[in-house]
């Protein structure tokens, strides 16, 4: 770096020349190709960066660090990989819960080594088998969870002391969890060594995934007293896995997923204090879960910015000292809404580059989506593609011999602080608002990504981006794939099931408890021991989650085209 | 009123469009785009919001009297709510109301829901062109009554 520097901007005079001599004569003799150099999410990319484009007052300590050392850009363990590989963790749910521990006993034999649960529809949004808008939405999406029996069943033969299990399940994650806490009292583990995730992450919900029961502030005060029973009884628990994944499935940007996922997580951090625990008690048991789409450098770089902004944010904006309470950790899954069904085959490059980018993005556990899922949920052979791909990346690949092998890269470095710049500017705009719960209640990040969703389509609809097999390359008539098929009778048979649950259980004894419960929730007691006592006696997700509607209230969306 | 219908005379008016979520399924990335396209198109457009009932798509759309309902469906429910909302139109004497969707939709339900007479399906990978397009060619206005 000891080039000259030209006085008027400081950029090398080497660069100047370069541009000027040996890149003109060639732009002469030969353009470029005409099209846009953006990424998926349409930032502009230069032809070049050297070490003129990190600007003057870039500082290797100060931007980086080392690894496991604040502001942890280079990844949140001192060994990374060379440690420990990431958990390998497919996100699998379907049919009833013997079938879904069907696939998880699969799951387990074949190298997974954690769980990761998918419930139906039905199940997400706090609504029973055998209510009427559940009709024909009962397991095709996930596995239907009505009662504790069927908890039970999902984990059958699994011992829950020695998996961890993720759960994504937002609106009624409480109660869900709370079957979880009943099924390991079953099994004689102590809440204390149980580890796994729940997702938890209501805002988003509002933002983007669109599953709620209650408005925003009754949800957030669930949350609170979820974290607060944790950080006293399942010290080991991942209390909200704060999600940008579906904000950017539901069309955002890189910089939108990332904005907004972080101001979810301010805004619970404030409600944590707010509640008054004390941050360092609940924040090193927040995670983050983002979304790994095609555009390999943008992702790479906004899973670096990630961390660097929440360790500042945790210890400048909020005062922790834990080092715990300031690494971010995540989980990644690649992108399924840039699957196609065409040619679905070629998903599996796709999911390949996504998973690389994750890597070198320094996940700390992975879900590789199945070429099939554009068509259907996926077939056991697509699931296995899957986690091959994976095992190809942590074994064969070599990428795992080095920690975060992209830093000093201009490029890198350059995106990851532009993706930092632009994400702390749409923070700052939330906080002006008054925070992300009055954006939320604004439509402001609901605006955003319809917009950013509707211009990514006209730019594939005309050309200006590529989706190779459906835009560009495409075939006409294509070889059919096979697709796992869910049947009605497992809609059937579930109804059975709840209704058989439903005849033998003390019935008396559960409307005294789902009664204390929402006593305690208008109280403002904290309402999960209330929810273990009613999920032990075998109260249904609905019933809990209805019994608390009279205080809480219900949420109806203002639509945002 | 006779202006307005002298001036209907040998050109049609506007089409009125319903974009419905209906079920449970949150997924409304697909529908919102499509809703805008059609809008951008030139059609008169109402979109339903999410989690509509069967009942509440066919209340909506013979209260706002729109000629065509479309349905984006991306949960598997699509042989439940696709038959329903065609069966509840017919009861309530509004069968000509045309009925067409889009989601994720395996090739044979495909089949088997155009015999029971939704008029098009678009599944992943469609452009919104053709779907205003195949709006254009044909989706007729209703006669007023």
């Amino acid at each position: 770096m000891g080039d000259a520097r030209r006085p008027e901007d400081g950029r090398s005079t080497a660069r100047s020349e370069w541009e000027t001599g040996t890149l003109e004569g060639a732009l002469g003799k030969s353009a470029e190709r005409p099209v846009a150099f953006t990424t998926v999410s349409d930032l502009p990319i230069e032809r070049l960066y050297t070490s003129d484009d990190l600007g003057p007052g870039w500082n290797e300590r100060e931007k980086l660090g080392y690894p496991g050392e604040f502001p942890y850009t280079r990844g949140i363990h001192p060994t990374m990989y060379r440690g420990r590989l990431w958990t390998m963790r497919q996100f699998a749910g379907f049919g009833s819960a013997e079938d879904t521990n069907a696939r998880f006993h699969y799951l387990l034999e074949h190298g997974q080594t954690g769980l990761s649960t998918a419930f139906d529809l039905p199940t997400l949004m706090g609504r029973d088998s055998d209510d009427s808008l559940a009709r024909g939405e009962v397991g095709r999406e996930g596995v239907a969870i009505d009662t504790l029996a069927d908890m039970e069943i999902l984990f059958r033969g699994i011992p829950l002391d020695r998996v961890s299990t993720s759960m994504t399940i937002n609106a009624p994650a409480a109660v869900i969890f709370c079957m979880y806490l009943a099924v390991a009292e079953k099994q004689g583990v102590p809440f204390a060594q149980l580890e796994g995730t729940l997702q938890n992450d209501i805002l988003k919900e509002y933002i983007a995934q669109k599953e709620w029961i209650y408005p925003p502030r009754p949800s957030m005060r669930i949350i609170t007293d979820l974290m607060a029973f944790c950080a006293c009884s399942v010290p080991k628990w991942n209390t909200i896995s704060i999600s940008g994944y579906h904000i950017r499935e539901a069309g955002s940007t890189a910089v939108q997923e990332l904005a907004f996922t972080l101001a979810d997580g301010i805004a619970y951090v404030e409600a944590g204090i707010k509640a008054g625990l004390k941050v360092d008690d609940f924040a090193p048991r927040l995670s983050y879960f983002f979304n790994s789409h095609n555009d390999f450098f943008e992702e790479i770089a906004k899973m670096r910015a990630a961390r660097r902004i929440w360790a500042h944010v945790m210890r400048e904006r909020f005062g922790a000292v834990n080092p715990r309470s300031l690494m971010l950790r995540f989980h990644t899954q690649t992108a399924g809404c840039s699957l196609t069904a065409q040619q679905p085959l070629n998903n599996v490059a796709r999911v390949t580059v996504q998973a690389l980018a994750a890597v070198l993005g320094g996940t700390q556990s992975l879900h590789t989506d199945s070429f099939d899922e554009a068509l259907a949920l996926p077939t056991e052979t697509a699931v296995t593609v899957a986690l091959r791909t994976q095992q190809v990346l942590a074994e064969e690949s070599g990428v795992t011999n080095t920690i975060d092998p992209l830093a000093g890269s201009y490029f890198v470095e350059a995106l990851t602080d532009k993706i930092e710049r632009e994400a702390l500017t749409y923070i700052a705009r939330i906080d002006d608002m008054g925070g992300m719960i009055e954006a939320i209640e604004r439509g402001f990040p609901q605006k955003e990504i319809a917009d950013a969703s509707y211009h990514y389509q006209r730019q594939v609809d005309a050309g200006e981006k590529t989706i190779v097999g459906v835009n560009k390359y495409a075939i006409g008539d294509e070889r059919k794939t096979d697709t796992l098929k869910i049947g009605d009778e497992v809609e059937q048979a579930q109804l059975a099931r709840l209704a058989g649950v439903k005849a033998r259980r003390d019935e008396a004894r559960l409307r005294r408890g789902l009664a204390a419960l929402a006593a305690a929730a208008a109280r403002g007691d904290n309402v999960i021991p209330f929810m273990l006592e009613c999920v032990r006696d075998y109260g249904t997700v609905q019933e809990l989650s209805q019994a608390l509607v009279p205080v809480f209230g219900t949420y109806r969306e203002v639509s945002v085209l | 009123m006779a202006g307005a219908i002298e001036g209907h005379v040998g050109e049609e008016r506007r089409l009125r469009l319903l974009v419905g979520k209906v079920g449970l399924d949150g997924h409304d990335r697909g529908a919102k785009i499509i809703a805008r396209a059609l809008r951008d198109a030139g059609f008169e457009v109402i979109y339903t919001g999410l989690h509509q009932t069967p009942e509440m798509v066919v209340a909506t759309a013979i209260q706002e009297d729109v000629d065509a309902v479309s349905l984006s469906i991306l949960s598997g429910a699509h042989n439940y709510l696709f038959p329903r909302v065609l069966q509840l139109l017919q009861e309530k004497g509004a069968g000509d109301i045309a009925v067409f969707g889009g989601g994720i939709i395996p090739d044979e339900d495909i089949a088997s829901l155009k015999q029971s007479g939704v008029k098009e399906l678009f599944t992943p990978g469609a452009t919104t062109e053709s779907v205003v397009a195949w709006v254009r060619a044909n989706i007729r206005p209703r006669p007023l009554d």
